[in-house]
């Protein structure tokens, strides 16, 4: 056992180690395409609302007037002190920002995910239990038309049906304006905060806001995950520990649920989480089909206001959460399975 | 394998990647081609777009000067109604097929053109190069695709303009990777092949080694990362449309913009405006993932069955497949 610590501990520092290189990668991308944009930041954000001079004095303030090395050397270091740098449209540092814009979407993409997992697997068993019969055309045909379906269009479909015709749910926003105004919102996660404050008419608007954004995004989700489950399932029930099960006359039931499920789930589990640049990217379209003020939509309106400073720092700390993600995923990988820590 | 794979040129060993299909039988068969007849006919559209749209697409008045009404409901003047723009929805929805596929097929090149011949000098020369590309392809695989799209697309519309070609370009770099990724495996395991080695041995360059003998047994998979790619490249164009950062409006009909602009509508109960270029969208994209998921049980070796293999399943009833055979699991 102790040996066996040991060596995932080991593993773990050296994934560490190998992720060094990645994130600095990332971030220089991130920096050389953000300067590649014409224009200095300051420029590109104030240029035209204020005279020359008075933009020159903020591009010396700023520092934009130095050598690039130094500006990237600066960059690096500001990042490695969680400093994402501060709006040139609005004054707001970017770290606030991904503090609750970031929540929003924290709690839309975890919403979404429990929902495409419960999805997910549940079409995908159903699936690859029943191969090729009715229910598992349905099943794979359900896979490939939502994954044909982009995200805005179920979206305007369920708000054309839930939000105007059947009048249930609310299409827009994170809560009705009375509630978001009166809650105390310390984690910014409105579901939490809501139980804190024991405010249950209040949970019950904010989870009926919920309700036809995370639906969306978990259904497109959830089909790429049924397609994931299907294929393990099949490669699972052909396993020879299956048919040993059989053979030793085990209930049908017993062979699939007990034997065939478990170990069909357990590769399942790395891939979904590989599927998080998948989930973020969907996340953008979902807040802004359903204007959840999210990171996704500020991001965009940060690019209409060409704000390249709150740009460059939420797609900084995006490209850091994938290489957390990716790290979590291998040491989840290693943990599971240990082949895979050699 | 047997032998050297190619003896007689180029155009012989691209039949040979090819050939297969003739052969497809049961279910990959019709998968295959349910999918080649949508988008046979997506690009039937697009290429007789001004004979069979009744109107332009960014027309919203007759010859006569009398305005279109504004997101009218469908008639017999506009079948699918009119959108927020006064121009008519059926029309922009034919054009809207120009522009996917001309973005599509501009992008699926570019992309396969940068990361095909990538993915063969890294795999055979390997070294440090092999691994500063993976690295990089790698950083650039695991970003979430549609902020790098739309980072790329931003930054080249403040140069070139928001056009088909940065609508291309934005939508390429995603793709990159994966064919780096797909043909750098496969010539990696190819590389050590006897045939490869023979021609070493006897001197050959690493250009001909590659061009004749690595590279016609790497890019079966080609065609199938290509029309799935594409596939996915028609929903990643029209979410750039959706956000703002695809094609301007006034220059070609997009489905995404047009979408975007829908939904406002929904509050309204107007439905017309949105459901059709989904409609569109959903069909174009099932119809290309069907080839792709066909060619893929087609030409995959792995996957591949003929009808001569004796294999029936007793237990089941009656399923969608014709002859009966099992089919393989997609691992991909």
């Amino acid at each position: 056992m102790a040996r066996q610590t040991t060596s995932l501990r080991k593993y773990a520092l050296t994934r560490l180690a190998l992720a060094l290189p990645i994130v600095l990668l990332l971030l220089t991308m991130v920096f050389l395409l953000m300067r590649v944009a014409p224009g200095d930041p300051i420029s590109a954000a104030l240029g035209g609302r204020l005279p020359a001079e008075e933009l020159e004095r903020r591009r010396e303030a700023a520092g934009y007037d130095r050598p690039l090395v130094v500006q990237y050397v600066e960059y690096l270091g500001d990042v490695a002190t969680g400093d994402f740098g501060t709006t040139v449209s609005d004054n707001r540092p970017v770290m606030n920002l991904i503090a609750q814009n970031g929540a929003a979407t924290l709690e839309l993409t975890l919403t979404a995910m429990v929902l495409a997992v419960l999805v997910g697997v549940g079409v995908g068993l159903v699936s690859g239990r029943f191969r090729d019969t009715p229910l598992d055309f349905g099943g794979r045909l359900f896979g490939i038309v939502i994954y044909a379906a982009p995200i805005f269009f179920l979206g305007f479909l369920g708000q054309l049906i839930f939000g105007k015709y059947l009048g249930w749910l609310p299409t827009s926003g994170r809560a009705s304006p009375v509630v978001s105004f009166e809650l105390d919102t310390p984690t910014n996660l409105f579901v939490l905060d809501a139980i804190i404050a024991g405010d249950w008419s209040a949970l019950g608007d904010i989870l009926r806001h919920l309700i036809l954004p995370a639906t969306t995004l978990g259904l497109v989700i959830g089909g790429v995950f049924t397609r994931l489950v299907r294929v393990n399932v099949l490669q699972t029930l052909q396993g020879d520990y299956v048919e040993a099960a059989r053979a030793r006359g085990l209930p049908e039931r017993n062979v699939v649920f007990r034997h065939a499920f478990k170990n069909a789930l357990v590769p399942v589990v790395t891939v979904m989480g590989l599927q998080f640049a998948l989930l973020l990217s969907g996340a953008v379209l979902t807040e802004q089909t359903f204007n959840w003020p999210g990171l996704g939509s500020e991001l965009i309106r940060y690019l209409d206001n060409r704000d390249y400073i709150a740009v460059q720092g939420i797609i900084t700390f995006v490209a850091l959460v994938v290489v957390a993600i990716s790290v979590l995923i291998d040491f989840v990988n290693a943990w599971v399975d240990p082949r895979v820590r050699y | 394998m047997i032998g050297p794979p190619i003896r007689r040129g180029r155009l012989a060993g691209i039949r040979r990647v090819f050939a297969p299909i003739g052969e497809a039988r049961g279910l990959p068969r019709w998968v295959l081609w349910a999918g080649i007849a949508i988008t046979v006919l997506f690009v039937l559209l697009a290429f007789l777009a001004p004979l069979v749209s009744p109107y332009d697409f960014d027309q919203y008045r007759l010859a006569d000067g009398s305005r279109f009404t504004k997101q009218a409901p469908p008639s017999s003047d506009h079948l699918f109604g009119t959108n927020v723009m006064s121009t008519d929805v059926l029309s922009r929805v034919i054009y809207g097929s120009r522009t996917a596929l001309s973005v599509v097929v501009i992008a699926v090149v570019f992309s396969m053109s940068i990361g095909v011949p990538l993915g063969l000098v890294s795999g055979y020369f390997g070294g440090k190069l092999d691994r500063i590309l993976l690295l990089f392809m790698d950083a650039l695989f695991a970003f979430p695709y549609l902020l790098l799209a739309i980072v790329i697309a931003f930054l080249l519309s403040e140069t070139i303009g928001r056009g088909v070609m940065t609508a291309a370009i934005a939508i390429s770099v995603v793709y990159v990777p994966q064919y780096f990724r797909v043909v750098r495996n496969h010539v990696i395991s190819v590389r050590e092949e006897p045939f490869v080695e023979a021609a070493r041995a006897m001197g050959a360059r690493p250009r001909t080694i590659i061009g004749r003998y690595v590279f016609f047994n790497v890019v079966q998979n080609v065609p199938v990362i290509a029309t799935l790619n594409a596939a996915d490249a028609i929903l990643t164009l029209a979410a750039l449309g959706f956000l703002g950062y695809g094609i301007q409006p006034t220059e070609a009909a997009e489905w995404g913009y047009d979408i975007q602009r829908a939904i406002a509508d929904a509050g309204a109960g107007i439905w017309w405006t949105g459901l059709w270029p989904g409609v569109a969208i959903v069909l174009l994209v099932t119809g290309l993932t069907l080839v792709g998921e066909g060619l893929n049980d087609v030409l995959n070796p792995v996957l591949r069955r003929r009808r001569t293999e004796p294999v029936v399943f007793p237990e089941g009833p009656e399923t969608p497949q014709e002859s009966g055979l099992p089919e393989e699991p997609l691992n991909r």
